[in-house]
């Protein structure tokens, strides 16, 4: 067996006896566990999802947000309008986030780098705003409450969301995984490497850019889903809160962009900061923004990145292992 | 006398791949330097070392003074000059933009804007326009021009005919025997060997990152040259 | 006439706009690379000249013959102490390096400041209006914000045309490696550049200041606004800045006039419709790099 196998296995099993602690939680954990690790879990997968666009796609949004608050307000419509059972809304919301995504696809994708950075971010405010702007049926500014939540009893729909939480964390993980050991994983090592090279190998250069990116709104809006199922309230500001993007970009700096295991240590770190400065809010801000600059600077590839080019350590077998570079010809600024 | 320019034991890498193994070379003051070689032979990365655009192993002289590790934006002020590869113009500048660009350093010298002018001409009626509207052989003199600003003791010249007709060759060839005359150092690489044997006072033949062969133009037999370009 | 007031009103908020975009259109122009802590920095700025006309007891104005100076070390500093580090990256470092410093520039602000909004003072200057119509006046500061957003872009271009400084900024920009040969060294010129920036960013904060209030986390909202003039006018085209500003004013007042809540929704729109039918915006400068 060799050294990557054995990693891999360790990764395994982690894997399994952390998703076995996870799910049990709501058996033996207090409420309060529970609330933490959904919060937890949520920025956990938000980042994942961006480290997946941006570390291996190159597609550097801050627009993510955007997705967030389509699939919060996909499940107002969708729970309170239309009468479905909100758990079973959950999915739906992706597919709704994903549809809405798809024509922003056609504009974001006809840009590069910077420009397609600031527009992502112009979409998320215009649909923000769009929202905002006096629309009854959505609540304008004040937004709109969840009360078809009230059927549930407390400790059943917080149980209920808790697992939907893991379940999409570990989805988005699982899918990732296999997106980046299918054909799709090999267009986006062949485009990091030479974007005119695999341009030629055919238009899939484009198709597997978009497929990333619907995949990453879909996720978005699911996460955005439950982070309001649990909040009962949605408004405007703060389902389309550039936060939803911040965090996890903080997130992913950290842990080590571009690859699986780095978000991950990167979510510890921000929770462990978040919790420990809770009570002075812009204090443990301004650690989160020296904190990514003195990254950037000194260890660009992040913690994970860092030990894995000292170690050569893999703990998921992404078999075409890609190294965190930064610049990709698809990425770089006009 | 010590040489303007000399090489002793120069490597060069890009990545792990090393592309110049030791080279040792020199040139003396006012003579013209030829560079043959097949293509990846080595000599951009050769030019490039010299001019402190890529670093080098080794050591390099100018003057005798060691200018090894020295940074090319430096080197320019000590009397150096590139008129690279591929012309590199600058896209957004006019011609007379570009040609003023090539001597912000301000070392005193004979050359100037006139003096360039007078030197090409037809540069004259396009001075207003865009590098990148121009022919290729103008684009060619412009970059030619932009180097001679800077006054340099060492003009470094990549593939200068590189895509020209024959005639603006000549054209160009004869500006090169006016650079010449006025006194200045240069190293030139050139694809058409028979074009560098005819200026260059000593030749030095690349192959594969090393000298293959070296000597004065007349003393080198065609055939020897050959081997030393195939590697044979 | 509505439409006619609303226009000019827009093109008199375009001129702070143009402001807003200019720091940012040099930086992105002659870099290549994004400020995401422009906005932030404008708001800086203003804060900064609160405190010289608190300690100095100048009028808002003068403060800036002390902010000029002190931006402009600082925005040298900045870039070659903190962004030259990862020059040649793309744009990934620079977006992450200055992502964070907003965020350390608003919390910065919040724990010195505090949340409160806080106005300059020019004294009469923001009253004074010159009547146009019976029922319609422009103010003075707006025009004279035109006035000085004009007066810096003829400024600005003689410096880019004329001066050897300004020629080798913009052969920096079209090629950082070639401009070396040059004798240019394109570490001092991003310096310089950024310096150059953080100068107008010090006037756009006065400038600001005096118009609206402002308070700690202002910067994204300022900086969205910047990102439109300059999408609008082209990105890294200096003069564009003018136009950007006025069409991202005058759409605003115009969505304004249908429904106040469509204010800025219409200047995105605006921003987003130019980007779906010329990308490269109304009159692109910076010469495509690969
Ligand atoms: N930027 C680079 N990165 C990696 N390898 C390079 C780079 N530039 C050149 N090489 C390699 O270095 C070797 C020497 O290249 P160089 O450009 O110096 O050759 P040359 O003699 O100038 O060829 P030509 O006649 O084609 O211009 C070649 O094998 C080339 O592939
Ligand atoms: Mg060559």
């Amino acid at each position: 067996m060799t050294a990557l196998q054995t990693q891999h296995r360790i990764g395994a099993a982690l894997a399994l006896v952390t998703l076995a602690a996870l799910i049990s939680v709501p058996y033996w954990g207090s409420a309060y566990l529970q609330r933490s690790i959904v919060e937890f879990l949520y920025f956990l997968a938000l980042a994942q999802i961006w480290n997946f666009m941006a570390g291996y796609a190159g597609m550097f949004s801050i627009g993510q947000q955007a997705w967030v608050g389509v699939g919060a307000y996909a499940l107002i419509v969708l729970a309170q309008d239309l009468g479905l059972n909100p758990f079973w809304a959950v999915p739906l919301t992706g597919v709704i986030a994903a549809v809405f995504a798809l024509p922003t696809s056609w504009l974001l994708f006809r840009l590069k780098g910077a420009y397609f950075a600031v527009a992502s971010w112009v979409i998320a405010e215009t649909i923000r705003l769009a929202v905002n702007a006096d629309i009854n049926w959505l609540g304008g500014g004040r937004g709109r409450s969840l009360t078809t939540m009230g059927q549930f009893e407390r400790g059943f729909r917080e149980d209920v969301t808790y697992l939907l939480v893991v379940g999409i964390t570990i989805l988005s993980l699982v899918l990732m995984v296999w997106m980046l050991r299918s054909r799709i994983g090999l267009g986006l090592m062949a485009m990091r490497d030479n974007a005119a090279g695999a341009g030629g190998v055919g238009v899939a250069v484009n198709r597997t850019r978009r497929i990333v990116y619907l995949a990453a709104s879909g996720l978005a809006g699911v996460v955005g889903a439950l982070i309001f199922m649990s909040a009962l309230n949605v408004r405007p500001d703060a389902a389309f809160s550039i936060n939803w993007v911040a965090y996890p970009i903080f997130i992913v700096i950290i842990g080590g962009i571009g690859t699986i295991e780095g978000p991950i240590i990167g979510a510890i770190v921000f929770y462990i900061l978040r919790e420990y400065l809770d009570d002075f809010e812009a204090w443990s801000l301004l650690a989160f923004g020296l904190i990514a600059i003195a990254m950037m600077l000194f260890a660009p590839k992040g913690i994970w990145g860092s030990i894995q080019s000292r170690w050569d350590i893999e703990l998921f077998p992404i078999r075409r292992r890609l190294p965190a570079r930064f610049s990709t010809p698809s990425t770089q600024e006009t | 006398m010590t040489d303007l320019l000399s090489l002793d034991g120069v490597t060069a890498h890009y990545g792990l791949f090393q592309a110049l193994h030791g080279i040792t070379l020199s040139a003396r003051a006012g003579e013209t330097i030829a560079l043959v070689g097949a293509n990846g032979a080595g000599k951009t990365t050769l030019m490039r070392t010299i001019c402190g655009d890529l670093p080098a192993g080794g050591r390099i002289f100018l003057h005798g003074k060691d200018i090894t590790g020295i940074p090319a934006h430096r080197l320019n002020a000590m009397g150096i000059a590139m008129v690279p590869e591929g012309r590199k113009l600058f896209p957004s500048l006019t011609v007379d933009e570009n040609t003023q660009i090539g001597g912000y350093t301000k070392r005193p010298g004979a050359w100037s804007r006139e003096a360039v002018y007078d030197l090409f001409p037809e540069l004259i009626k396009r001075r207003a326009n865009k590098a990148l509207d121009l022919s290729g052989g103008e684009q060619q003199m412009v970059a030619i021009g932009r180097a001679l600003m800077s006054n340099p003791d060492l003009l470094l010249m990549d593939e200068i005919s590189l895509g020209l007709a024959p005639i603006v060759v000549n054209q160009i060839y004869e500006a090169v025997d006016k650079i010449r005359a006025a006194g200045t150092t240069i190293v030139l690489v050139e694809q058409d060997i028979g074009r560098g044997l005819s200026v260059a006072t000593h030749v030095y033949c690349l192959l594969e990152g090393r000298v293959s062969l070296e000597g004065k133009p007349a003393d080198l037999s065609q055939k020897a040259l050959t081997d030393a370009y195939f590697g044979v | 006439m509505d439409i006619f007031y609303a226009s000019v009103n827009g093109v008199l908020l375009g001129g702070l706009y143009a402001l807003y975009g200019l720091g940012l259109a040099l930086t992105f122009g002659i870099m290549r690379t994004i400020n995401l802590a422009h906005g932030d920095m404008i708001v800086f700025g203003s804060f900064m000249s609160l405190v010289v006309t608190r300690v100095l007891g100048l009028p808002a104005l003068a403060s800036l013959v002390v902010l000029i100076p002190a931006m402009f070390l600082l925005g040298r500093l900045f870039q070659e102490r903190v962004m030259n580090r990862s020059l040649g990256e793309g744009i990934m470092p620079s977006i992450i390096l200055t992502f964070g410093l907003s965020v350390v520039i608003q919390n910065a602000l919040l724990l010195t400041f505090s949340a409160d909004r806080q106005t300059l003072s020019a004294g009469q200057l923001q009253t004074m209006s010159l009547p146009l119509t019976e029922d319609f006046a422009i103010g003075v500061l707006p025009l004279m914000t035109l006035c000085v957003v004009i007066v810096l872009l003829i400024a600005l271009n003689w410096f880019f045309r004329h001066t050897m400084l300004g020629r080798a900024f913009r052969a920096t920009s079209d090629d950082p490696e070639v401009v070396a040969l040059m004798g240019i060294d394109p570490r001092r010129t991003y310096g310089l550049a950024m310096g150059l920036a953080f100068a107008i960013i010090a006037i756009t904060g006065v400038f600001m200041g005096l118009r609206t209030n402002f308070a700690p986390f202002d910067g994204p909202a300022r900086l969205i606004f910047a990102f439109e003039v300059i999408i609008i006018g082209g990105m890294g085209s200096i003069q564009g800045v003018l136009i950007g500003g006025v069409i991202l004013g005058v759409a605003q007042t115009m969505g304004n006039l249908v429904n106040p809540a469509f204010f800025q929704l219409s200047g995105h729109v605006a921003t987003l419709l130019v980007l779906a039918i010329r990308p490269s915006g109304l009159f692109p400068e910076t010469i495509e790099r690969d």
